[in-house]
C-alpha cells in the first residue's frame, strides 16, 4: 500500500525534523525554518501547476498578501497572533478568489500572463502604499508574541503549521476534487463534456494555491520580521515555480523537494561565489532540457519501473 | 495645465511611445510566431544598452556604429541561444519555454555583472542630434523627435516586410501550420531562427536607442520585460499594430500619470492592462485564443 507507506515516511520526517533542535545548530534550526516555509509555498503552487495544469506566473502575490498582512495585523493593528494569522490566510484567500474569478476565464498563456499582471499590480500597491507597507524600504519590526520569539519555538510553530498545511493539501489534492483537478489538467475539454465545471473548478484550485501560499507568506514575514516588497516581485514567482518543476510537477511531494534541494543549494552556493543566478540558470537549463519531470521523475526512473506512484 | 505644458508631455509621452515601441515589437514578433514568451527580452534590452556603452564611450566610436553594434551583437547572441538551445524546446509545453528563457535571463543577468560590473553609466545624445528643436510653444530636444520618427518608420517597414513580401507570408504561414508549412518544402527552423534573431536584435537596437535618455543599471531589465509584457498584451499578442497602439496608450498614461496622479505612475499602466483583459481579454487588436 504506498498511501500507508507515505503516511509512516511524513510521520518519521515530522518526527526527524522535530528532534533537529536537539541536535543541530542555531543556524540550522534557522535554516530549517526557512526551508519549511518554501516548501509549503510551492507545494500551494504546484496545486495549479501540477494538479490542475495552469502556470501562474504571478504566485509570489498571495506570498506577499498574507506575509503584510499578517505583519500590520500583528504590528500596526496589535492583533493577537491567533486572530492575525487566520485572518491574514484569510485575506489572501480572498485575494486569489477575486483576482482568480478574473483569471480563470483565460487559459494557457493568457492565463499566465494575467496572473503576472495581477503579481505586479499587488507588487506596485506594496511599493506605493508607503503608509501601511512601508514601501521600498520594508515593514519592519513586526511584533511577535513573546512565545514566539526564540528560535526554537518558532521552529516548533513553523513546522506545526507547515505540516498542517502539507496535511491539508494532501487531503485537498487526494480528494474527488483534487482528481477532478487532474482531469481538467489531462483534457479540459473532455472534461467539461462529463459535466465539469471546468472553470469553477480551476477557480477553486487557485483559492487554495493562494490560501496556502498566504500561510506561507504569513509565516515568512514574522520569521523574517519584515516583509519586503521583493518578495511579492515576478521573480520570486519565478523562483518558487523553478522549487516545484525541479522537484518534479507531477508527484505531490516533488515541490517539497525541490524547494529543499534549491534552497539549500542556494545558501550553500551563496558561501562559495556571489554568481548563484548562474548556478540556478543552469541547473534551470538541466531541468528544462533533459529533466523535465524534475528530481521525482529522475528517481523513478533511476529506480525503474516499480514504483509508478 | 496649459497648453504648452500639454503640448510638452504629449511629445515626452511620443518619445517614450516609440522607444517602447521598438522594444515591444520584438517581444510581440518572437510571440506571434514562436509563441514563445521571452523573458529574455528585456535582457537582451539591456545588453543593448550595455554595448553601446562601450562601443561610443570605451572604444570612442560615434553613436550610429553603437547601435548598430547593439543589433549585432543581439542578433549573434540570439541565434546561438535559438540554434542550440531554444529549438530542443519548441515541441514542449509552454512552461518549460518559459522557464528556459528565465534561464537565459539569469545567466545573462550574472554575465552583464562581469563583464560591466554594478556601476551606473549614461550614454550622451548624439553630437547630430544633441540640439533643440521649436515645436509650436515648446522646445524639445532633437532626439526625442528622432525617436518619434523611427517608431513609425519601423512599424511601417515591418508591416511591409510581413504583409507584403514572400518571406513575411512565410512568417505568417509559421504562424497558422507549421507542419503545413514544412510539409510544403519550406525551412520552418530556419525561419524560426531568423525571427527569434530579428526579434531580439530589436531589443538590442531598442535599449542602444534608449540609451541616452535613461541612466544604464543593473535591474533595467526587469522593469522593462514587465513594461513591454504590457504594452504587447494591450494591443493583442503577435498583433505588431496592437503593439503600436499599446505603447502609446503606456507612453501617454505613463508621461500624465506623472502629473496628474504622482507616486501612482507606475502601478498605472498595470490598471490599463488589467481593465483591457477584463474587457477585451485578447487586447484591443487580438483575437481570441483557438481552444485546442
Amino acid at each position: 500500500m504506498p498511501n500507508r507507506n507515505l503516511g509512516i515516511a511524513a510521520i518519521v520526517v515530522v518526527l526527524a525534523l522535530a528532534l533537529l533542535p536537539l541536535a543541530g545548530s542555531r543556524y540550522s534550526v534557522d535554516l530549517a525554518t526557512q526551508v519549511l516555509i518554501y516548501c509549503l509555498f510551492a507545494l500551494s503552487l504546484n496545486v495549479l501547476i501540477g494538479y490542475t495544469g495552469n502556470i501562474s506566473f504571478g504566485h509570489a502575490a498571495y506570498f506577499a498578501i498574507g506575509g503584510y498582512a499578517c505583519a500590520v495585523l500583528l504590528t500596526t493593528y496589535h492583533w493577537p497572533l491567533v486572530l492575525a494569522l487566520p485572518a491574514a490566510v484569510v485575506i489572501s484567500g480572498l485575494a486569489a478568489a477575486v483576482i482568480g474569478y478574473f483569471c480563470v476565464r483565460l487559459t494557457q498563456i493568457y492565463f499566465a500572463m494575467l496572473t503576472l499582471a495581477f503579481a505586479m499590480l499587488v507588487w506596485g500597491i506594496a511599493f506605493k502604499w508607503k503608509d501601511v507597507t512601508g514601501g521600498d524600504d520594508g515593514f519592519t519590526g513586526v511584533l511577535v508574541p513573546a512565545l514566539l520569539e526564540g528560535h526554537v519555538n518558532y521552529y516548533y510553530f513553523t513546522l506545526a503549521m507547515v505540516a498542517l498545511g502539507v496535511g491539508l493539501l494532501w487531503m485537498i489534492c487526494h480528494s474527488a476534487f483534487g482528481l477532478t483537478l487532474v482531469a481538467i489538467r489531462e483534457n479540459a475539454v473532455r472534461a467539461g463534456f462529463i459535466g465539469v465545471d471546468t472553470s469553477k473548478m480551476r477557480w477553486a484550485s487557485f483559492t487554495v494555491a493562494g490560501t496556502f501560499a498566504g500561510l506561507a507568506g504569513a509565516l515568512f514575514g514574522m520569521y523574517n520580521r519584515g516583509m519586503y516588497i521583493e518578495n511579492a516581485f515576478w521573480t520570486e514567482s519565478a523562483q518558487v515555480m523553478i522549487m516545484v518543476l525541479l522537484g518534479g510537477i507531477y508527484s505531490f511531494v516533488g515541490p517539497l523537494i525541490g524547494a529543499a534541494v534549491l534552497y539549500l543549494l542556494q545558501v550553500v552556493t551563496n558561501q562559495y561565489t556571489p554568481y548563484w543566478p548562474t548556478v540556478l540558470g543552469l541547473i534551470l537549463l538541466v531541468v528544462v532540457l533533459v529533466l523535465p519531470d524534475g528530481l521525482v521523475g529522475l528517481a523513478k526512473r533511476v529506480g525503474g519501473k516499480g514504483s509508478r506512484a | 495645465m496649459t497648453l504648452t505644458v500639454f503640448l510638452t508631455n504629449t511629445f515626452y509621452a511620443l518619445a517614450l511611445a516609440m522607444n517602447m515601441f521598438v522594444i515591444a515589437s520584438g517581444l510581440n514578433l518572437i510571440f506571434g510566431v514562436l509563441r514563445v514568451i521571452n523573458f529574455a527580452h528585456g535582457m537582451f534590452y539591456m545588453f543593448g544598452a550595455y554595448i553601446i556603452f562601450t562601443v561610443t564611450k570605451t572604444w570612442g566610436a560615434p553613436f550610429w556604429i553603437g547601435v548598430l553594434a547593439s543589433g549585432a551583437g543581439l542578433a549573434v547572441i540570439a541565434l546561438v541561444i535559438e540554434r542550440f538551445l531554444l529549438r530542443r524546446l519548441y515541441d514542449k509545453e509552454h512552461l518549460m519555454q518559459l522557464l528556459f528563457t528565465f534561464a537565459i535571463v539569469l545567466l545573462m543577468s550574472d554575465a552583464a555583472k562581469m563583464i560591466w560590473g554594478t556601476d551606473q553609466y549614461s550614454v550622451g545624445y548624439p553630437p547630430a542630434l544633441k540640439g533643440a528643436v521649436r515645436l509650436g510653444p515648446t522646445i524639445v530636444p532633437q532626439y526625442l523627435v528622432f525617436l518619434c520618427i523611427v517608431g513609425p518608420l519601423l512599424a511601417i517597414a515591418m508591416w511591409l516586410a510581413v504583409d507584403r513580401t514572400r518571406w513575411g507570408r512565410i512568417v505568417r504561414a509559421a504562424t497558422q501550420d507549421r507542419e503545413m508549412l514544412s510539409a510544403l518544402g519550406v525551412n520552418v527552423p530556419a525561419v524560426y531562427a531568423m525571427v527569434f534573431t530579428i526579434g531580439s536584435a530589436l531589443a538590442g537596437i531598442g535599449g542602444a536607442l534608449a540609451a541616452p535618455r535613461i541612466a544604464l543599471a543593473p535591474g533595467m531589465d526587469a522593469t522593462i520585460i514587465n513594461e513591454c509584457f504590457i504594452i504587447v498584451i494591450i494591443g493583442g499578442l503577435g498583433n505588431m499594430w496592437g503593439s503600436f497602439l499599446g505603447a502609446l496608450a503606456f507612453g501617454f498614461v505613463v508621461q500624465f500619470g506623472t502629473i496628474f496622479v504622482p507616486n501612482w505612475q507606475d502601478v498605472l499602466p498595470y490598471l490599463l492592462m488589467l481593465a483591457v483583459l477584463l474587457i477585451r481579454p485578447w487586447g484591443l487588436l487580438g483575437r481570441p485564443e483557438l481552444s485546442r
